[in-house]
């Protein structure tokens, strides 16, 4: 009995300095919504990832509108979640003002810009994975003209753009680009009605491929253009698998990666800046049974030289982020 | 007569519409398979158990208080302002403009011209809706209603276009200059001795909020304005024979309503974000019918169900937070609140009141008639 005693209370022990010792990670989906298929999608996916592979428990909260920022950073941090990881740009000028109250722990913007010790700031390089769908695109076209579907019109999304217009002129250099933006405000990441008149639209201009870059409001693009028999291309989760056969590739950005490595650091995680590109497979394009049917020998093996390429040096993908301007489309 | 004391009438029928909403949320909260009293708990911790769930749930009450008087203020000449979204955000837009161009030396003063200018932008987004009703019969409801969604879009169009930083992606203003920041609860109670989270947003306001409770009291209950908004809004008609003017008291009581929206801003723009985000009001406005409705249109019960909805907000947030319950759920509680206060008010109030008069005809069996003296 007493043996038995002491083995429980050792147990118990045990388990509350675990549970002390172990802070969870916490991770704010921003306003395109947790199930956006795409970019919050993709975050969820790494934290679940990690989550079966560890078994360890994460904290979450979806944004429903842009003033609750601050405080769920601060109800997270306050409750000893670490690593904090954010996703979106948006979060930047909250972090800028809670990162320093807490300075014990971490936090991770992805796809934002934070100068702060403890704030780690993971970018990827979203031209040179744009870049590959766009030659795809370009070369599954038989009309020369494709589209691009943006979310908000920010400097990221024009990014996405640019990347894609150059990988689309690598081909065929007289093919035509259309590129529209669904909004200017948050309320552009999650507005699939809008996506799917935009791709009306460009289908009535002629694209017969149509790339989005738009979260949640791609759904609506890939479904229009499912419907109306073109091709589409989705954006940072494999959407290939969204209407197969009908979804020519998807550009992989690897945010679940981003997320999945920043919790596996867990406590330890450090601040600084990470960027993911093509090299260290933090971008790239999607394969698999859906659409192997879509992409030719040809195609892939043209792709997989240049994304070498890339990798390698040897073609520089211009980004529209570091000089606003763009030599392969005008907005 | 009044059939019910008065007490019954301000605390018996409030309190048991709450309990009703409180039951009906419980067997909600059941049938999605959850704890309803884990999550009441963890409602009453999350919001009152810590200073800093009272700094969140003063909060968000502060910014009730306003919209909440801005509608109570309203109902007592009979007018329905539902605007109080579009004008807290064109408050918010007053005080963007007075932090970021002009220089303050102090809070203090910075204080003073911010709710002169929240005042201000409120007071003239509610006159046009005001002036419509009042020389052209353009119903207030629906202009008002329409004039949020035209707020919105202008808010969208400034933050985007105008007032956005170069080289921000964030569709929002820069943060205030230092000299704007008000002072948070932690602050003003430390000198007393009282250590408050550091973190939560609860501010000075709070005692602006306060003050405007008791100058609306004041106004209604103890001005000749006061008496000609009651007399317009018990009688249009007897009022207008009265010589009171139906143009003078729409426009002035939707100035004074919606400036009183328009101040929400110095609590959610000035004290708490420091800067103007899109969405900023967050629903408060229409929070705001709920708490008057729930108040009675009397400042003091504005305060209190100020407080309750506070209370909500918060402790809905840290349910959304620490549990499944989808945060969906929490509107419905929250909607569930406001359906049995305001809309189904008579389903508590008609038993009660039939309650009332079978205990006191037990009392006298013959219902007394007082004698009708003879008029000389």
């Amino acid at each position: 009995m007493t043996l038995m005693q002491k083995f429980l209370g050792a147990a118990a022990g045990l388990a509350l300095t675990a549970g002390a010792a172990i802070a969870e990670p916490a991770l704010i989906y921003d306003l395109g919504g947790k199930f956006d298929k795409s970019f919050n999608e993709a975050a969820f996916a790494g934290a679940q990832r990690w989550s079966e592979e560890t078994g360890g428990t994460f904290r979450e909260i979806e944004m429903q509108s842009e003033a609750q920022r601050e405080q769920a950073l601060r109800r997270f941090a306050e409750s000893g979640a670490n690593p904090v990881i954010t996703t979106g740009f948006a979060f930047s000028s909250a972090l800028e003002v809670v990162a320093p109250d807490y300075p014990d722990t971490t936090f991770v913007t992805i796809d934002g810009w934070v100068d702060a010790p403890n704030v780690k700031v993971i970018g990827f390089t979203e031209h040179e994975g744009s870049y590959l769908v766009g030659m795809m695109a370009a070369q599954a076209s038989e009309t020369g003209t494709v589209g691009f579907i943006g979310g908000m019109d920010i400097p990221l999304i024009r990014k996405f753009a640019c990347g894609y217009a150059q990988g689309v002129k690598a081909v065929n250099p007289d093919a035509t680009i259309i590129a529209n933006m669904t909004g200017t405000t948050p309320a552009a990441w999650n507005d699939p009605v809008k996506g799917s008149e935009l791709t009306k639209a460009q289908i009535s201009q002629g694209a017969d491929v149509v790339y989005a870059a738009a979260g949640g409001t791609g759904v609506g693009v890939l479904q229009t253009a499912a419907d109306e028999g073109i091709l589409s291309i989705g954006v940072d989760s494999n959407q290939n698998h969204l209407h197969p056969g009908k979804v020519l590739t998807s550009m992989l950005k690897r945010v679940d990666v981003a997320v999945y490595e920043s919790m596996t650091a867990g406590e330890d995680l450090e601040g600084g800046v990470e960027v993911l590109n093509l090299a260290n497979g933090g971008v790239g394009y999607a394969m698999d049974e859906n659409n192997a049917e879509l992409v030719t020998e040809q195609m892939q093996t043209e792709v997989d030289a240049a994304a070498a390429s890339i990798a390698a040096g040897d073609i520089v993908v211009h980004d529209y982020a570091s000089d606003d301007s763009c030599p392969a489309l005008t907005f | 007569m009044d059939v019910m004391p008065k007490w019954a009438e301000v605390i018996l029928v409030p309190l048991i519409s709450l309990i009703l909403a409180a039951i009906i949320s419980a067997l909600v909260i059941l049938a999605i398979g959850e704890d309803p009293i884990a999550a009441v708990k963890l409602m009453v911790s999350g919001a009152l158990g810590s200073t800093y769930g009272w700094g969140y749930t003063l909060y968000y009450a502060t910014n009730f208080m306003f919209t909440g008087l801005a509608v109570a203020v309203a109902f007592h000449a009979r007018l329905f302002n539902i605007g109080g979204e579009g004008q807290a955000a064109l408050g918010g837009l007053g005080v963007a403009l007075a932090c970021l161009y002009i220089p303050w030396p102090h809070w203090s003063l910075a204080l003073l011209g911010a709710i002169a200018m929240a005042a201000l932008f409120g007071a003239f987004w509610a006159a046009i809706p005001a002036y419509l009703q009042a020389r052209r019969g353009s119903h207030i409801v629906i202009t008002t209603i329409m004039f949020n969604f035209i707020a919105a879009s202008l808010l969208n169009y400034i933050l985007v276009n105008v007032l956005r930083p170069t080289g921000s992606m964030d569709p929002a203003t820069a943060r205030f200059p230092e000299a704007t920041q008000l002072p948070t609860l932690h602050e003003l109670l430390a000198p007393i001795g009282i250590s408050f989270s550091k973190a939560a947003p609860a501010n000075i306001t709070l005692l602006v909020a306060v003050l405007a409770c008791v100058l609306v009291w004041a106004l209604i209950w103890h001005t000749r304005l006061g008496y000609e908004l009651r007399a317009y809004g018990h009688s249009q008609s007897a009022a207008k024979y009265a010589g009171i003017s139906p143009f003078k008291i729409t426009m002035i009581t939707m100035i004074i309503s919606g400036g009183l929206a328009g101040l929400m801003a110095i609590n959610n723009v000035m004290g708490e974000a420091e800067r103007l985000v899109l969405n900023a009001v967050e629903g408060a406005g229409f929070i705001g019918i709920a708490v008057a409705l729930m108040g009675r249109s009397h400042p003091f019960g504005v305060f209190i169900a100020a407080i309750l909805f506070g209370f909500l907000y918060q402790g809905g947030a840290e349910l959304a937070l620490w549990t499944s319950i989808p945060r969906e759920l929490i509107v419905v509680i929250q909607a569930l609140v406001i359906l049995f206060t305001g809309a189904l008010d008579n389903m508590v109030r008609m038993p009660l009141e039939r309650m009332f008069l079978a205990v006191r005809r037990a009392r006298s069996p013959k219902p007394e008639r007082k004698p009708i003296e003879p008029a000389e």
